[in-house]
């Protein structure tokens, strides 16, 4: 399957910003995230440098709570690109026992996330952080500019954003001041699988529907990789045909029960859903607007 | 029972992406003040087009309670930041996706407030068409031509007029006709501006998505059939080829090439193109992308160009036909569109963007501000947030350029305040500036040149600042001198060039 006219638009657009970035920062770093929306990155950058290799390293925050397959999958295809890989993970955090249920899914996050984020960004000076953020994720996303700034503290002011015209990008930062740059705003996640399909990128099987064990809680499937994810009394796991709709930390990403074992197959189930991506993804529910106030904070 | 569900359905899937082969894209902006039920036009438009989905919906309707409106507060799917919420008003441009069988949308959805014309102009910067609201009680409001004057000047083609909340007003035929009428008196003054009218409830889901029951006497498409139908062809596919090249390309096997986008035209390999601002001419010899070589390539296509020959090519340089280039001068004349709250000065010195080029730039005259509400000239002296001005600026060196009525993408350019490095204001450059520059050759009759102590060293009258020509290499020569007579040429004696 060839690529579809607003495909082909929203890719150019994409290696315009991805080029811009490079022409205009000094050292910036693409967020790898793993997941679909990081293997479409990735694709889109050996377009945009094509035919000179992709010239910024990828830094991976590594939770220590990722499913293995992910691991695997990354190691395995950034090797095959051949792109300079920085894991970053909070290791004193982990020593400390850091986990969701101890420590409540913000605390987790802000230390495992954020706080690594953070170091990550300032131990290799990047001024600028490419991540695969689309407006259409969730609400509070859909005002973040493509070139978003953030203070000399990794924040976000939602008030004091820069207007962003046409396709002239303010790329301008003073030292110790960064911007994130989001090349998929304009995407949607049909837009991400029907790329996906259409240039046969590869992505974590995880995906792709097939039997596994899961704790079942009424709709919830909670995937147990993790031995300190609580088990109810009597409770076991069981075998359930499901797949990841996003990928995160496993004792925080629901899986979803489905048969989708391809992607026109997920591609077809996406567009009979009536459930939106980040809804399996347990930290959007803390409080109504919770994504801004991670993002206040400097949470991705 | 569904007629449409009893048909054996194949194979929906590869149907579906085969359909989806045809899909275009198209952005638009929807405009209209605080009541006029903007946010629930959009919410309607993603609702009954099944973009929201349940989880956001349950999300919503939890906080909608103890909120007016009806059972749904659809404004509340479109009202993204808290900061909104608690004030209950839309403040910056939000982005929103949708997508039909036949086209799929992105719509900017940008706030009404009178001080807010600069968000609007960011959605409308790069929108094809806009909806313009207007409430049916309350007729042709000055924010209605304010919005539609906005949307002319940033280049938008295509104005749908949808006069919101008939069912207040009965559904009234006269009331839609007068506002019509109205309104086309008002829109006669804009060229090139097709525009659709239609009478919609977007509570009431009217004209939206279906065609209204209670208005049989309009026999228009609804609102959603209009966007999928509506012709936005691109005029700039029309206009003469413009590359400004984004970054040069160096790989290991001696490639070197010149990434970019094609703002307008098209190119094929073989055609000579000449580069500005040198004016040198080469040819083009390969299309190169990751997908393969191409023969031609168009606007709005990102692609690396290599040349036959060896020109000394960098970013910010343009490629453009020989026949048809684009202006090049140190002076402009345009329209200002100022966004932040420290106002704009004539005198005052800023970085201004314009397509890959960065360059100083000061204001050099205020020729008038456009009163947004008269829509007529007025003298000012100073450029206030959301005001509309037409000013000379002055550029540190020569920029290549076209009038942004006919090129947005050559013919716009931001400022950027060097200390905050705050986007100051939106630039649509009119032409070459009245204000006779001198030439370059000109200016190098009033440069001093001296051999001190064994170097070659030129220096400008007026100016404490000398350059030593013979500790730089041929380029960097080049530069120090083209610095100095920037320096002249823009009477700044203290800074040099930082890009």
């Amino acid at each position: 399957m060839s690529s579809t006219p607003h495909l082909r638009q929203l890719e150019a657009e994409s290696i315009h910003i991805l080029r811009e970035v490079v022409a205009e920062c000094q050292k910036p770093v693409l967020l790898y995230s793993i997941g679909k929306d990081s293997s479409v990155l990735l694709r889109l950058a050996e377009k945009a440098f094509y035919p000179a290799p992709i010239p910024f390293p990828l830094l991976h925050v590594d939770t220590g709570y990722k499913f293995r397959e992910m691991i695997e999958f990354r190691d395995r295809y950034t090797a095959a690109l051949g792109v300079k890989l920085i894991v970053q993970t909070n290791t004193a955090a982990l020593k400390e026992g850091a986990n969701p249920f101890e420590w409540g899914t913000q605390r987790c996050c802000g230390a495992l996330k954020t706080t690594a984020l953070l170091d990550g960004l300032r131990a290799g000076g990047f001024d600028a952080a490419i991540g695969g953020a689309r407006r259409d994720e969730e609400r509070s996303r859909a005002k973040e500019r493509v070139f978003s700034f953030r203070d000399e503290r990794g924040q976000w002011d939602p008030r004091n954003q820069r207007p962003e015209l046409w396709n002239v990008f303010n790329t301008r930062v003073h030292p110790g001041e960064s911007l994130r740059v989001f090349p998929l705003s304009n995407w949607t996640e049909i837009d991400v699988w029907e790329y996906i399909h259409a240039e046969s990128i590869p992505i974590v099987p995880l995906y792709f529907a097939k039997p596994r064990p899961m704790l079942v809680r009424g709709e919830a499937l909670l995937p147990i990789e993790q031995p300190f994810v609580p088990r109810l009394p009597g409770e076991e796991p069981r075998l359930v045909k499901c797949r990841m709709r996003s990928l995160g930390c496993s004792p925080c990403t629901g899986a979803i029960r489905s048969d989708a074992e391809t992607v026109p197959q997920i591609i077809e189930e996406l567009l009979a859903t009536k459930r939106s991506e980040r809804q399996n993804r347990v930290i959007d529910h803390d409080q109504d607007g919770s994504m801004e106030l991670k993002k206040q904070e400097g949470y991705f | 029972m569904c007629a449409a569900a009893l048909l054996p359905v194949s194979d929906p899937i590869e149907t579906f992406l085969e359909q989806d082969q045809t899909n275009s894209l198209l952005r638009f902006i929807t405009c209209g003040s605080v009541d006029d039920g903007k946010s629930t036009l959009i919410g309607r438009l993603l609702y009954d087009s099944q973009s929201v989905f349940e989880d956001q919906l349950e999300s919503v309707t939890r906080a909608s309670a103890g909120r007016h409106a009806g059972p749904i507060d659809f404004s509340l799917l479109t009202d993204g930041l808290r900061a909104e919420r608690e004030q209950g008003i839309t403040i910056d441009v939000a982005y929103r996706y949708f997508a039909t069988p036949r086209r799929k949308f992105i719509i900017a959805d940008t706030p009404g407030h009178e001080q807010y014309t600069r968000n609007m102009a960011t959605g409308a910067s790069t929108a094809e068409l806009a909806v313009v609201l207007v409430d049916s009680r309350k007729g042709l409001l000055p924010q209605s031509k304010r919005h539609s004057f906005v949307a002319s000047l940033l280049g938008i083609r295509h104005l749908v007029i949808a006069v919101n909340k008939m069912d207040i007003v009965g559904y009234s035929r006269a009331v839609f006709a007068n506002i019509e009428t109205q309104f086309r008196d008002f829109l006669s003054r804009f060229e090139k501006i097709e525009t659709y009218f239609i009478p919609v409830s977007a509570l009431a889901g009217d004209n939206v998505v279906l065609p209204s029951r209670n208005m049989p006497w309009f026999d228009g498409p609804p609102l959603l059939e209009y966007l999928e139908e509506v012709d936005v062809e691109s005029e700039c596919a029309e206009e003469p080829f413009r590359f400004p090249v984004q970054r040069v390309v160096r790989a290991g096997d001696g490639f070197r090439g010149y990434a970019g986008t094609v703002s307008s035209g098209s190119i094929s390999a073989g055609t000579p193109v000449t580069a500005m601002p040198s004016g040198r001419t080469t040819t083009i010899e390969r299309i190169a992308t990751f997908d393969g070589d191409l023969n031609e390539a168009s606007a709005g296509q990102a692609i690396t160009l290599t040349l036959s020959d060896e020109l000394d090519i960098a970013r910010g340089d343009l490629f453009a036909p020989v026949n048809a280039l684009p202006d090049l001068a140190h002076s402009l004349r345009a329209t200002l569109i100022w966004m932040h709250a420290d106002p704009g000065e004539a005198g005052k010195r800023y970085r201004l963007k314009h397509a890959t080029q960065q360059v100083w730039a000061s204001i050099s005259e205020i020729h008038h501000a456009i009163n947004i509400h008269t829509l007529q000239p007025e003298t000012a002296t100073r450029l206030e947030m959301n005001s509309i001005s037409v000013v000379g600026i002055e550029t540190s060196r020569a920029l290549w350029f076209d009038s942004y009525q006919r090129n947005r993408a050559t013919g716009s350019f931001i400022l950027i305040d060097p200390a905050t490095n705050a986007t100051v204001a939106g630039g649509l450059i009119e032409g070459p500036g009245s204000h006779t520059r001198q030439t370059k050759e000109s200016l190098l009759r009033d440069v001093n040149w001296a051999v001190k102590n064994g170097s070659l060293v030129i220096s400008v009258p007026g100016l404490a600042h000398e350059t030593d020509l013979s500790a730089l290499d041929y380029r960097d020569a080049l530069e120090a001198l083209e610095n100095l007579l920037n320096l002249l040429d823009v009477q700044v004696s203290n800074e040099q060039r930082d890009d």
